[in-house]
């Protein structure tokens, strides 16, 4: 029998360009009848719209803070009533010639915040810089100390309160919600039924009635004399709430770490703790990324909500700086469009953030 | 204390019955002796329980009667008994069980660094001689699913050796395996085998039983249906199912 040498054939380069412009076109938009008559539809419509939006938000709108320019029978968006409400706006009832103290003590906060999120900023001495930032912010916020007079905390509002509220519901959120997921896995049933109560009981009512009860209810059982902070009821309320549901999260993380990984780290003689802390969450916490900046995003819009207990954050002090104002009320949309925008600058940068630790954690994955 | 009576041998399953739930009967009087040193291999059919076997002595799976000692330590609900007898027994599994997010030499220092609490440099030093020794070494600092499967096994028998265990237990070490990457894999245990290790090993390449066994197990329902020296097992088996499971094994 005769042996043949294996031959084999060289790599050639893949067929002419399919790539560039006129073939993008050509496969997306007109591929086909079906697709030529959407791209037509939809082009169609866009070009009816886009230009009347453009037009008033634009061409027409009112920039200068004069309530007669705004009334003109052609004008469009108003945007005067930013320029004349943007300090109440994004600092609500905080006492007006104070407002540089909110404005320090965020831009303070955001910066730690920011350093936070940057890996090369993920060492030791950034627990103690929280402690001390978190002090800061709150002698200046709170003042009654070095000639800065009192601000109760039912003054804070605004764009500061939103902040605060996310960003300390946040991190004091992730914490026990990696418990009560662990928990729930637990093998000592008391441990296990207890997290499910909890996240049972937390899915089961919406989040304005845990805030009513943190704010009305909770003092009521208080003994005599006894007063908690209704700026603390309220984060209490909202972390023990994002917590319930980042943990529901979280857990679907444990579950998809195979059980293997497990018993291999039980046969290497690591405990319970170290096999969480080195193996699962790791695992875990990578897969569900976008789960988790989901809840965090909710949680930050949710803050809207503590209006109902008459706390001004940004929805809040909005609504009140415009509709107080019998002028500038019907400008109100407005404001709302005012407020979507820094909305969606925040949440758009926390979403961009998840995109970067997803790349970050898929390192190990790359073959 | 249970400590002093069963010497010599390394392994004592004594009358030792298993069940999963309530109905699934997968060990059945279990009684085994493994000396010191000797070398092992267990095979037979899918659900015959091999697996379940070698996963008691580490205590992956708990027993539910009869006694198991190892080393000199019997295995019950005592955690620390668990502990001890863990340190003395590596385990190589058949889907590797690497940690995927760790580099290769994360994954061999990790318990020495946090069990045996080595300084890294140390165990860093004891990890690449380990990976010297299954001719790994210029991989360390890639990570797992970088590896082919050959190369992922011989990491994970690194990492068990890392642990200095008296006893390595196989679990199908080589049944995930492309067929050109298996004989890399036995090369490597052959060669820990010549070391005096206590070995079991659940496997079904009888080139490696012939080679290294010192007794072959034939295990079918949960229970043990034959056992002898290699040449004897496969030229002369005694039982008809082990007959019957040879046939189908080597008959092509």
């Amino acid at each position: 029998m005769n042996t043949t040498t294996f031959q084999p054939i060289a790599a050639r380069p893949a067929p002419a360009n399919t790539s560039g412009p006129l073939a993008w076109i050509k496969a997306n938009l007109l591929a086909d009848w079906a697709t030529a008559v959407s791209t037509l539809v939809i082009g169609g419509v866009l070009l009816w719209y886009v230009p009347q939006i453009l037009n008033w938000a634009f061409v027409k709108a009112v920039w200068l803070p004069s309530f007669d320019a705004c009334q003109g029978k052609d004008a469009g968006a108003c945007w005067g009533v930013i320029s004349e409400k943007y300090r109440l706006i994004i600092f609500g009832r905080y006492p007006f010639e104070e407002q540089w103290r909110p404005l320090v003590a965020t831009l303070i906060l955001t910066g730690l915040l920011v350093l936070s999120c940057m890996r090369t900023c993920w060492k030791f001495w950034l627990a103690p810089l929280w402690l001390v930032v978190l002090a800061v912010y709150f002698l200046l916020m709170y003042g009654n100390v070095l000639n800065l007079s009192k601000v109760d905390t039912e003054r804070w509002g605004g764009l500061p309160l939103t902040i605060l509220l996310a960003s300390l519901s946040l991190i004091m959120s992730f914490p026990i919600a990696l418990l009560i997921a662990l928990g729930r896995r637990s093998n000592l049933p008391a441990i296990r039924s207890f997290c499910t109560v909890y996240v049972e009981l937390i899915r089961g009512v919406p989040l304005i009635s845990v805030l009513f009860m943190a704010s009305f209810m909770f003092p009521l059982f208080m003994p005599q004399g006894l007063q908690i902070d209704v700026l603390v009821r309220v984060l209490a309320g909202i972390t023990l709430f994002a917590a319930a549901y980042l943990a529901e999260v979280i857990r679907g993380g444990l579950q998809a770490v195979p059980k293997g990984q497990t018993e291999a780290a039980a046969t290497l003689g690591l405990s319970y703790w170290q096999t969480q802390r080195k193996i699962v969450l790791p695992q875990a916490l990578s897969m569900v990324v976008p789960g988790i900046m989901n809840s965090f995003i909710g949680t930050f819009k949710d803050t809207s909500l503590v209006t109902i207990v008459s706390l001004y954050e940004l929805t809040g002090s909005m609504k009140l700086a415009i509709s107080s104002d019998a002028d500038w009320m019907p400008f109100i949309m407005e404001g709302y469009l005012f407020i979507a925008l820094i909305y969606f600058i925040f949440c758009y940068g926390m979403s961009r953030y998840s995109q970067w630790v997803e790349k970050q954690v898929n390192k190990s994955k790359l073959r | 204390m249970s400590e002093t009576k069963t010497t010599h041998s390394m392994i004592t399953f004594d009358k030792v019955n298993k069940w999963y739930g309530n109905n699934f009967h997968v060990l059945r009087d279990i009684d085994l002796s493994v000396a010191k040193g000797e070398r092992i291999v267990i095979c037979g059919p899918s659900g015959s329980g091999k697996s379940t076997l070698i996963r008691c002595i580490n205590r992956l799976e708990e027993h539910q009667q009869g006694r198991l000692v190892v080393d000199g330590t019997e295995l019950n609900d005592d955690v620390k008994a668990i502990d001890r007898v863990r340190k003395e027994v590596g385990m190589v599994f058949q889907q590797f069980n690497l940690f995927p997010h760790l580099t290769v030499l994360e994954n061999l220092t990790l318990s020495p660094m946090w069990v045996g609490k080595l300084p890294k440099k140390e165990a860093e030093e004891k990890a690449m001689a380990q990976l010297n020794r299954v001719r790994i070494a210029e991989q360390a600092n890639k990570y797992p699913l970088q590896l082919s499967g050959g190369q992922q096994q011989r990491v994970a028998i690194a990492r068990a050796l890392c642990l200095k265990p008296k006893i390595m237990l196989f679990d199908e070490p080589t049944s995930a395996l492309d067929p050109e990457m298996v004989k890399e894999v036995l090369d490597v245990m052959i060669a820990m085998a010549d070391e005096g290790i206590t070995m079991l090993c659940v496997t079904h390449e009888m080139g490696f039983a012939r080679a290294v066994a010192d007794r072959v197990i034939f295990m079918d329902q949960g229970q043990i249906v034959e056992q002898n020296n290699p040449h004897d097992f496969f030229n002369n088996p005694q039982n008809e199912r082990s007959k019957d499971f040879l046939s189908k094994i080597l008959g092509h």
